[in-house]
């Protein structure tokens, strides 16, 4: 007779059978290795995982096989020995965007107009919602790729979580309509010009920024005339992938006010858009000590004679209440978030800096 | 050293370090510290966020226009701290206004061009922030209004581009007022008197290792001044009983619930020693440490608290 398999639930259960899988929260709170701790363990349950990291600590990367810098193509991880496979990679936001270029270009020499602009190198770093916006695009592109049959998206450790979701709006917003219909009008020609209307203003901001800045951004916008559209199908295309059935949110915080608050606006503004969050993951959590509240181990060390036992006492207290406070917390991210898995990480006293570090947060996610 | 002597060291502090290790809270106890002892400080967020306001006894997220959060405490009567936010675009479009050109100011934020203009080149957004900084910087002193600017900064990573911004610029952007700012801020970011650049860690590996690294870049990219680093949430205290030395220790559960406290907070207490000590090995820097608090969001009463434990901490540095 067969045994019966364990019904999957939870965490587990999402890892199983979702296609891609993003990690959110603010900075701070173990996103990347939370991340990388699901994709070991979706690798050793036998999927054929890819992780897609922003910015890992050092000592995270040489886990990974990262140590070498930015790769922007994965690669895999030895090490596990389930019947899956581990990929990783650390996401590279310029190669990610001139690869989009290039892709869209109608020809070379558009490319390379675009690719040595200055504007464009320093808008591909720096505009603010770029490194989102590739990281959602790297995300599109290994949910295609058949090597992968699950992706772990990090997310950029922005102080505000929901930029993710908003960056292929925001940048297809730069990138619109409104900007060229100002900037450039047709010519009888049907070419696009300079909008003559729009001179004055461009003088202005040219002898604020300099006149070598502004003609280099105005060469942008002409090179990059007639892709902007393409952009924006191609954003869509991202976009409907992160609304999709196929795409899980788990929601990533610590038992802080400030990344419980990021997590809640977050979980409402998925359930706003008719997508829930898939699981909760609490990092850094105090843990807990037998079954007592903190005030039972308080009153035990004021009625204590011997003092060592007192101290003792003392200190339950302390991390009871610790403890107690951090529950509070938390509940209000579990209250936003009713019926959802939630996997509870503790605070540990190393930081992880090798395989079996990541094996063992995936032990506590998964537990 | 003495509380006014830190505090009037250099005009501008600005508080850095990697996301999550506290620099919010450490800018609102520096803030705090040095109202109290009677100064006059302006405290400043590059980012629209809450939190600092809270810590200060004030609420939500701080105006582009200074307002007043609180006044100084005890003998430090005469200190009070005001708070603004300051962003790349309204900087810019600030500038624009003050040199006449509010219509043009008007139209780019209408038409979202601002944003493309305060990134048209590397580190025009951090410039401009940096120029209104420099801008209060000349405040100081001066009028009697402003005695310390603290600008609670950003993340590790971003703070060396920041900083770096100025010196990059100058390549990028040749002529116009943009490059007159940048050679401004560069005179400002490397002179002690004017600005230093307070690190601020956990005592735990990670983010002690990325103060380390960050406060070297600094050092050889910008060549700015590093005041003290701060460790924030040290978990100070006396050694606790082994338990298994504990004769009177409960049988069951309870006793191994005891013991497994015990065990563990001594554990987190070796630690942060052991990476404050590692912390001082790697870069010969005066530490503050701020203490521990047992909570999950801080809140105005703990940041007074934090902020006399800083002081003490002031007070024993070297003059």
């Amino acid at each position: 007779m067969t045994a019966p398999t364990a019904a999957l639930g939870g965490l587990e259960q999402v890892v199983a059978t979702t296609t891609v899988l993003v990690c959110c929260g603010t900075g701070g709170v173990g996103k990347t290795t939370s991340a990388a701790a699901i994709a070991y363990h979706a690798a050793q349950r036998g999927r054929r995982a890819v992780v897609v990291t922003i910015d890992p600590a050092k000592r995270l990367a040489d886990a990974l096989g990262l140590a070498g810098g930015l790769t922007n193509e994965p690669a895999r991880i030895d090490g596990i020995t389930g019947p899956g496979e581990l990929w990783a990679m650390m996401l590279d936001t310029r190669s990610t965007f001139d690869a989009l270029v290039r892709r869209d270009a109608l020809d070379d020499g558009q490319a390379e107009r675009i690719l040595s602009n200055p504007f464009y190198r320093n808008i591909a770093g720096a505009l603010s919602g770029t490194q989102e916006y590739m990281a959602a695009e790297k995300l599109y592109e290994l949910h295609a790729d058949e090597r992968f049959d699950l992706v772990v998206v990090d997310t950029p450790p922005t102080r505000n979580a929901l930029d993710f979701l908003d960056a292929p709006g925001r940048l297809t917003r730069f990138l619109d309509h409104r900007l060229y219909r100002w900037l450039m009008a047709p010519a009888r020609s049907g070419m696009k010009v300079l909008n003559v209307a729009a001179q004055p203003v461009l003088r202005t901001i040219g002898k604020i920024v300099g006149g070598e800045v502004l003609a280099d951004a105005i060469a942008f916008f002409q090179a990059f005339d007639g892709m902007e559209a393409g952009f924006r199908r191609r954003a869509g295309h991202v976009m409907q992938l992160l609304r999709s059935a196929e795409t899980s949110y788990v929601v990533v915080a610590s038992a802080r006010h400030d990344t419980v608050d990021e997590a809640v606006f977050f979980a409402r503004r998925l359930a706003d858009g008719g997508h829930g969050v898939a699981a909760v993951v609490l990092n850094r959590l105090q843990p807990t000590f037998g079954s007592g509240t903190a005030d039972e181990a308080a009153a035990a060390a004021a009625h204590c004679d011997n003092p060592e036992l007192a101290a003792l006492w003392s200190n339950l207290a302390e991390l009871r209440r610790q403890a107690e406070r951090e529950a509070a917390t938390v509940a209000r991210l579990l209250e936003v978030t009713p019926g959802v898995p939630v996997a509870r990480v503790p605070l540990r006293a190393d930081d992880v800096h090798d395989l079996a570090g990541i094996e063992a947060i995936a032990a506590d996610l998964f537990a | 050293m003495d509380l006014h002597q830190f505090f009037t060291t250099a005009r501008v502090l600005v508080v850095a370090g990697k996301g999550g290790v506290g620099k919010t809270t450490v800018s609102a106890v520096l803030a705090r510290a040095a109202a109290d002892s009677g100064l006059r400080v302006l405290v400043v967020e590059l980012e629209e966020k809450t939190g600092i306001a809270g810590l200060l006894g004030g609420s939500g997220v701080l105006p582009y226009d200074e307002v007043l959060l609180a006044g100084g405490l005890g003998a430090g009567s005469s200190g009070e701290i005001r708070g603004r936010t300051i962003t790349p675009s309204n900087a810019l479009a600030e500038y624009l206004t003050t040199h006449g050109l509010k219509r043009l100011s008007k139209r780019l934020v209408s038409t979202g061009v601002i944003d493309v203009v305060s990134t048209a080149a590397p580190g025009i957004d951090d410039i401009l922030v940096l120029g209104k900084l420099k801008q209060l910087e000349r405040e100081v002193g001066t009028d009697g209004r402003l005695d310390l600017v603290v600008v609670d900064g950003p993340a590790a990573g971003h703070a060396i581009t920041f900083l770096q911004s100025a010196s990059g610029l100058l390549d990028a952007v040749r002529s116009g007022p943009i490059n007159t700012q940048a050679r401004d801020v560069l005179e400002m970011l490397g002179d002690p008197e004017r600005c230093q650049v307070l690190l601020v860690t956990l005592p735990e590996a990670t983010p002690v290792n990325e103060l380390v690294e960050t406060a070297y870049a600094l050092e050889d990219r910008v060549g700015v001044q590093l005041g003290p680093v701060v460790v924030n949430a040290v978990d100070h205290g006396g050694a606790l009983p082994d338990p298994d030395g504990v004769a009177a220790l409960p049988a069951g559960d309870t006793g191994a619930a005891l013991a497994a406290a015990a065990r563990f907070r001594t554990e987190r207490r070796a630690m942060h020693r052991a990476e404050v000590h590692r912390l001082g090995e790697l870069l010969p820097l005066p530490q503050l440490h701020l203490p521990l608090v047992p909570t999950a969001g801080l809140d105005a009463s703990d940041v007074v608290l934090l902020a006399d434990a800083l002081a003490r901490c002031i007070k024993a540095l070297p003059a």
